[in-house]
């Protein structure tokens, strides 16, 4: 039984009203707590993409890719965590910041390559992008200074290899399951 | 030529000819509003209706008779309610892999979505329960829809599938365009192959084995692989345990057939299992009633699962090789990668293993004159019918025992839900069989609650003027339940005690004939009296009230860990 750690799947669905709802369904269902999900459009007509972040094992990340494929609107799933991907979030985050903290606040914006997009008598908004683990670095320094609100987006992910999506989006690879059982 | 305003037709008209197309010959269904098109329609195609009661009847018949039969079963229902009903027969087809297509009717899709009258969002509602279902809003799609619904029940692993059809789009009309080119779906793959090297590997595994059991499922059935196993054992020499659903699929007659393993499994399937060193299971998942404990379960074995659906892989029981495809296919692998083998000391072992043991119990239930063991029912009834008939079980004790003691030699002659273990589901089940084989002796055995959960398809039974066998085994106890109770809940009968209405005055309220049996001597006679009177009949076997099945293997129990049925009932030397 190997170790739960947090895992992301890119899944290519068909674009087609509902199918966000049989994804999500299926991780409700099999009682799988997604971390984040997000889905946009893909170059390719009538491709959506999903990027699912979520904790699992070997075994859950296996069987959430098999069930994964047997939604009929499923074109293919990639479980990337063992592949060299980028991820990146984004995230807005509103901090309490007058004349006296301003500058301190925008100080900090800056170290971590935060941009300031408004700023207000009372607070100011920040835009940064980058992984998880950056966002909440910065989300740990801005909060002595009073975070008022934020959201983020969760992650897309890509894998870095040009041939990482495959040729022909049209032929899934065949669900994991045979060879590796035991692996 | 024909004029092109005669080539018209209504998104009703194209769905009786999509279903015609597939071969459909009948449908279960119920009329209402948002469905009335296609009942009008109906009238002037070749499919036949058959009018339930109410429409789980409908879904539970559709999947007797894909059971049955093999093909895909088909049940019809208006919007909302209509719909709703059929979830449960939905989910029971789902939970046991049945080829179902559910037609509802939905409203018009300018209404969709104001809570009009008879509204209900079906897709949404049976979306975890349906291998996949669809929401068709135009004529145009109704044909290529019907075609695609098919394909995916009954492709792969089947399942059911619903297509929800507005009204609106049921009225429309178009010139129709039925195509008969393969479907091809852009992310479905349901078919699978197992590597060659990992089929080596899977015989050389075998050909070590020196303790082997076979764990034989229900995919065995569905993929018609029955007579390949037989060839299989012939040639491996191993011995075949079944799961409930997996019955028939190897005959219960062989030398190397074991029986049913599990909950309500032969004592000696289980501890052979448990000191089993190679489990090939074919066909089946490993279902907490197949199990026990899975902490214990079967440690000192390797597992090689053979299955057609990757998700089952690892979901239960970590297993050291997975043959991924259809059961058939890899069968006629390993037939050929095999050599034969003779493991004389592990039959001895267990033949030794046999000493305590259902079939015992049966020569040991005390035969007075004035008691009746539904044990001792379910045996004479194999023994008149030459373990011939079809049955369909409901869901209870009366479905261990049908199991433990009524032999199925041939597949697709047991029919029982054994997933979502519904009851109410033998006697709709039952009445859609019949339209599957229209001349096999069928038997309903059903308890006495299971059977008023859908009694009211005695009617249709009566209306369709078709021939059935019903056996109630009627012991005044929702019996499973109590049995429960009496092990686990210091006999605190809560809820189960049941008065039910004189079953042989409500078959005769039908127009069909009703019979009762008291006593073990009767039985013989009334059975024969039944098979030879046409229409339905009902027995009420009124039989002893507090029985309970064994052995049992408590829920999440070790499997080897079983409740033995407790002396005085039983005396037999060889217990432990």
């Amino acid at each position: 039984m190997s170790q739960s750690r947090l895992r992301t799947f890119i899944a290519y669905v068909e674009d087609l009203p509902g199918v966000l709802n049989r994804v999500t369904s299926l991780f409700r269902r099999r009682s799988y707590n997604i971390g984040s999900l997000t889905v946009g459009r893909t170059h390719e007509a009538g491709v959506s993409r999903m990027t699912i972040v979520m904790e699992a094992d070997d075994d859950d990340a296996r069987r959430i890719e098999a069930n994964l494929y047997k939604l009929v609107n499923v074109l293919r799933v990639d479980d990337t965590t063992k592949r060299a991907t980028v991820a990146r979030e984004l995230a807005l985050i509103k901090v309490r910041a007058d004349a006296a903290s301003r500058p301190s606040v925008m100080q900090v914006c800056e170290v971590f390559r935060a941009r300031v997009i408004d700023v207000g008598p009372e607070a100011l908004i920040c835009e940064i992008t980058g992984t998880a683990d950056k966002i909440d670095g910065l989300v740990d320094v801005l909060l002595p200074f009073g975070v008022v609100e934020m959201v983020r987006t969760g992650a897309v992910a890509m894998v870095r290899s040009a041939e990482a999506r495959g040729r022909d989006s049209d032929l899934p690879q065949a669900p994991p399951g045979a060879s590796d059982a035991a692996a | 030529m024909t004029d092109p305003a005669n080539r018209m037709r209504t998104g009703a008209q194209i769905l009786w000819e999509a279903l015609h197309r597939e071969g459909v010959e009948v449908v279960f269904g119920y009329p209402g509003g948002a469905i009335m098109p296609a009942y009008d329609a109906l009238l002037e195609s070749p499919v036949k209706h058959v009018l339930v009661r109410h429409e789980q009847g409908a879904a539970h018949m559709a999947d007797g008779y894909a059971r049955a039969s093999g093909k895909v079963g088909v049940a019809v229902a208006t919007s909302g309610p209509g719909a709703t009903n059929l979830v449960t027969g939905i989910a029971t087809a789902m939970l046991d892999s049945v080829p179902i297509v559910c037609i509802t009717g939905q409203v018009s899709s300018r209404v969709i979505g104001t809570d009009a009258f008879q509204e209900t969002d079906i897709t949404g509602v049976t979306l975890p329960i349906t291998k996949h279902n669809y929401l068709v809003t135009h004529v145009d799609q109704i044909a290529p829809t019907i075609r695609e619904a098919f394909y995916v029940a009954r492709s792969g692993r089947p399942g059911p599938v619903l297509v929800d059809i507005t009204k609106d789009a049921q009225q429309a009309k178009m010139e129709p365009v039925y195509s008969d080119a393969p479907v091809r779906l852009r992310g479905y793959r349901p078919d699978h192959r197992a590597p060659r090297e990992d089929l080596a590997r899977a015989a050389a595994m075998i050909d070590a084995a020196k303790r082997p059991v076979i764990l034989a499922g229900h995919g065995i059935v569905k993929a018609e692989a029955s007579a390949l196993l037989a060839e299989f054992v012939a040639k491996t020499g191993i011995p075949v345990a079944s799961t409930l659903l997996g019955l028939g699929g190897f005959p219960a007659s062989h030398d190397l057939a074991l029986g049913m393993m599990g909950m309500h499994g032969e004592a000696w399937v289980n501890k052979a299992i448990q000191e089993a060193d190679l489990l090939v299971a074919l066909g089946m998942r490993f279902d907490d009633r197949v199990t026990g404990n899975l902490e214990t379960y079967a440690v000192n074995a390797k597992k090689i699962h053979c299955e057609l659906d990757p998700a089952e892989i690892n979901k239960n029981v970590r297993v050291d090789l997975a043959l991924v495809g259809d059961v058939k296919d890899t069968l006629a692998s390993l037939l050929t990668l095999t050599t034969k083998t003779v493991r004389h000391g592990w039959l001895d072992r267990i033949g030794s293993l046999k000493g305590d043991s259902a079939v015992r119990d049966i020569q040991q239930m005390p035969h007075d004159q004035d008691r009746l063991f539904a044990a001792h029912v379910m045996h004479d009834l194999w023994r008149i019918t030459e373990g011939k008939a079809l049955v369909v079980s409901d869901v209870g004790q009366h479905q261990m025992w049908e199991a433990q003691y009524y032999k199925h030699d041939y597949p697709r002659k047991l029919i029982t839900s054994g997933g979502l273990g519904t009851m109410g589901f033998a006697l709709p089940a039952a009445i859609g069989a019949r339209f599957a084989m229209p001349d096999e002796e069928i038997w309903v055995v059903v308890g006495d609650g299971g059977f008023q959960m859908t009694a009211c398809e005695l009617s249709t039974a009566a209306q369709e003027g078709i021939k059935l066998n019903i056996a109630i085994i009627n012991n005044g106890y929702l019996g499973m339940v109590r049995q429960w109770q009496q092990f686990f809940y210091d006999g605190r009968y809560s809820a189960t005690p049941l008065r039910s209405p004189d079953f042989v005055k409500l078959a005769e309220a039908h127009g069909l004939t009703g019979l009762r049996v008291t006593k073990r001597d009767e039985v013989e006679s009334v059975v024969a009296q039944a098979r030879a009177t046409p229409g339905v009949v009902v027995i009420d076997f009124r039989v002893e009230q507090e029985d309970s099945v064994y052995p049992m293997v408590p829920a999440g129990a070790d499997l080897h860990d079983m409740i033995r049925r407790p002396s005085p009932i039983v005396e037999t030397a060889a217990d432990e």
